[in-house]
């Protein structure tokens, strides 16, 4: 009798929890990470099993985002530390194995909460409902791919500033070649360097005829995926232009101020100078 | 009757094309006369700054304490940056303006430098106060331009949309009173940068450190980088590959390589002398990660180590979608050399490396006599904010707030749930630099 209460109970607790699943994926208990060594700045879901093992032993306190950032470094470091292990903050075989015989995952269960947006906990011991934010149940189950929640961002910029760089990039160069776009970037980022012009992103980009893009409002279409990952080259260090100020289409410049300007080199239309 | 209907129609129809008409006339003074006014606010502002400017330099010559001196140099600190940032919200940008901005921002850095370095026990030297003095004399002349192109704006109701019209239009013949009075403050400022070459000023003006940059070795022409290009990597049989040199306004002689094989796009700037690659950027689709950021960081290496860079240490990786980037510091005897850089991505689906950008490493590695530091990591350790869980140490070289380097202690540490990194100076437990690191960020777009 009360083994079949406990076994109702089992099932009932098992259905809550996967209501929302549409189609049940198994509890593949030999499921665990992939055979890559995983290391700080790392994405994707083996980094999502890693945050959910280290949480379930109370080694981690952040959110599970399958980004591998500062917290879930230091959280691996004590990790190894306290089994053990060479410390350096390296998931390697070793560490995978000791981790997957000291912690439980279920990935469903884990996946599923992304899946949905919630926030959510994964410790062990804690009764799994008690860890899921209530209230959007309701959501419609949509059987989107399983992505991070988080992303990396270089150090000191955000996705917005990132996002408006690449407006400006793609109005004032989405013709020209990757290079060229990834050199117009590194002109905007010289010119928060420079003395003689504004000190922030946002001040360059709308500083008065700057940027054609700007005055005639191309700046406003949506930037593509080419002019972002130019943009986050330019901030992560690469300067095509050769430390360039400005720089001028010489089929439609206006100006002869420009002209007078020592010339560094010139990428697809645009010439780059000083 | 059906003429009369017409005729009804037509006049309607007249009278709500005027309407609208007048309408949209209405709304576009509205439109200029608002953003006439933004340009106003600016100037005016403008000229009250470095009327402040003026005054405040003033005093600051006047006193004598050094415990009412750092304020005042800070409120010019601070004025400086409020009035570059209204010269940057006017539409001067084809106008050359750009000495006087600097000017700006010079006495700013000046201003600064003295104020954070204790006047206390360091008070101003003699050449400094020269300085101050021409820089007092020097606020003034522009003071008094300013004023002058002031006053007639506000005599003859000159507009600033008229001046952005003249820049437009380049037409030289329209004589525009704010663009003329503009012209004469940049050709007096021009006129003091050139005079003060060898005051104090000069220590603290931006160098452009391009210019100063010796490289080993000796030039290397077409032919010989042709070979070198080679040797680096695969090029297919037939492909052209176009070299050009840089024009007289780089500050380095490069000579730039871009070839495009097999759907990629390959570009490479090397320097002239010496032939060192500074930046390569091969552009291609990236496909699905096969690889591990550790496996990236092992071909990156191997990359650098082909490349001549054998003692580079990886500081930091960071995975973007399908592309790794990887932040190397030169590395000697366990100090790590942050002024020493190089950046490298790794396509993530077959280990390539599509990406270099060695510029920092080739404008600020020379051979440096580092001396022992003066403190041990203990005692260093007691200068770090005892709230902060220190996790990681070691020794490294940064640039500090002063532009020099220095030798440091690093400590990586943990306060709540942030990470930061504190250089504490080696030979005087300054705290040179705290920084917060952050790298990851909600998805905005994935959480909604």
């Amino acid at each position: 009798m009360n083994i079949k209460r406990k076994l109702i109970m089992v099932i009932l607790l098992f259905f809550l929890v996967n209501i929302p699943l549409s189609t049940y994926e198994s509890l593949d208990p030999s499921h665990a990470f992939s055979p890559r060594i995983l290391q700080k700045g790392a994405t994707g879901e083996d980094v999502i099993e890693l945050q959910a093992r280290l949480q379930y032993l109370g080694f981690y306190n952040g959110k599970i985002d399958g980004v591998f950032g500062w917290r879930t470094y230091w959280a691996v470091r004590n990790f190894q530390y306290e089994f053990g292990l060479k410390v350096d903050g390296l998931v390697g075989d070793d560490t995978k194995e000791k981790l997957i015989r000291a912690s439980k995952y279920d990935r469903n269960y884990v996946l599923e909460q992304i899946r949905q947006g919630r926030d959510f906990t994964y410790y062990g011991g804690v009764p799994k409902e008690q860890q899921v934010e209530r209230g959007n149940n309701q959501q419609a189950v949509q059987q989107k791919p399983v992505q991070t929640t988080a992303v990396n961002v270089p150090q000191g910029y955000s996705q917005n500033d990132i996002q408006m760089m690449a407006r400006a990039v793609y109005g004032e160069a989405r013709g020209e070649p990757y290079v060229g776009q990834v050199a117009v970037a590194a002109v905007i980022l010289n010119r928060v360097e420079s003395p003689s012009f504004p000190n922030t992103v946002s001040g360059v980009i709308f500083e008065p005829r700057a940027f054609t893009a700007v005055s005639d409002g191309q700046i406003w279409l949506t930037p593509d995926e080419t002019a972002t990952q130019a943009v986050i080259d330019a901030i992560n260090g690469w300067d095509p232009s050769g430390n360039a100020l400005y720089y001028f289409n010489p089929n439609t410049a206006t100006s002869e101020w420009i002209w007078s300007r020592p010339q560094i080199k010139r990428i697809g239309k645009h010439i780059f100078t000083k | 009757m059906l003429r009369w209907i017409i005729i009804g129609i037509l006049t309607i129809a007249l009278v709500g094309v005027a309407v609208w008409g007048y309408q949209e006339h209405q709304e576009k003074n509205a439109i200029l006369i608002q953003a006439e006014n933004n340009y106003q606010r600016s100037f005016h502002n403008l000229t009250y700054y470095v009327d402040l400017l003026h005054d405040k330099l003033g005093t600051v010559l006047a006193m004598n304490s050094p415990r009412s001196l750092s304020p005042q140099l800070t409120e010019i600190w601070r004025i400086t940056s409020e009035a570059h940032t209204e010269v940057g919200q006017l539409p001067l940008t084809l106008l050359p303006f750009n000495k006087t901005e600097e000017f700006l921002s010079n006495i700013g850095n000046f201003s600064y430098r003295t104020a954070i370095r204790g006047l206390d026990e360091d008070p101003l030297t003699e050449d400094e106060m020269k300085t101050l003095e021409k820089l007092y004399e020097q606020s003034g002349e522009i003071k008094r331009e300013l004023r002058k192109v002031q006053y007639m704006v506000l005599e003859n109701n000159l507009r600033w949309m008229d001046v952005q019209l003249a820049l437009v239009t380049e037409d030289q013949q329209q004589d525009n009173t704010i663009i003329d009075g503009f012209k004469t403050v940049e050709k007096n400022v021009k006129g003091y940068t050139e005079g003060m070459a060898n005051t104090a000023l000069n220590g603290v003006m931006e160098e452009p450190e391009e210019q100063n940059v010796q490289l080993p070795g000796k030039k290397i022409d077409e032919d010989q980088l042709r070979e070198k290009i080679h040797q680096m990597m695969q090029v297919n049989e037939g492909t052209e590959v176009k070299i050009t040199e840089t024009g007289e306004g780089s500050d380095i002689g490069l000579y730039t390589v871009s070839f495009d094989q097999d759907g990629e796009h390959a570009y490479m700037d090397f320097t002239q002398k010496g032939g060192y690659l500074v930046t390569m950027i091969l552009n291609r689709e990236v496909k699905e990660p096969q690889i591990s950021l550790y496996q990236g960081m092992q071909k990156a290496k191997a990359f650098l180590r082909e490349l001549g860079y054998t003692d580079m240490d990886a500081y930091n990786s960071v995975q973007y979608q399908n592309v790794a980037l990887y932040n190397f510091a030169y590395t000697k005897d366990n100090i790590r050399f942050y002024p020493d850089t190089i950046e490298v991505k790794v396509a993530m689906d077959n280990g390539e490396v599509i990406g270099v950008s060695a510029r920092d490493y080739l404008i600020h590695h020379k051979d440096r006599h580092i001396s022992d530091p003066e403190l041990s990591a203990d005692e260093a350790r007691k200068e770090v904010n005892p709230n902060v869980e220190i996790q990681e140490e070691n020794l490294a070289v940064i640039e500090n707030d002063l532009g020099k380097e220095v030798l440091c202690y690093e400590f990586l540490g943990t306060l709540g749930n942030d990470t930061y990194r504190i250089f504490i100076n080696a030979g005087d437990g300054f705290e040179e630099r705290v920084e917060r690191l952050k790298q990851t960020e909600i998805d905005f777009g994935a959480a909604s």
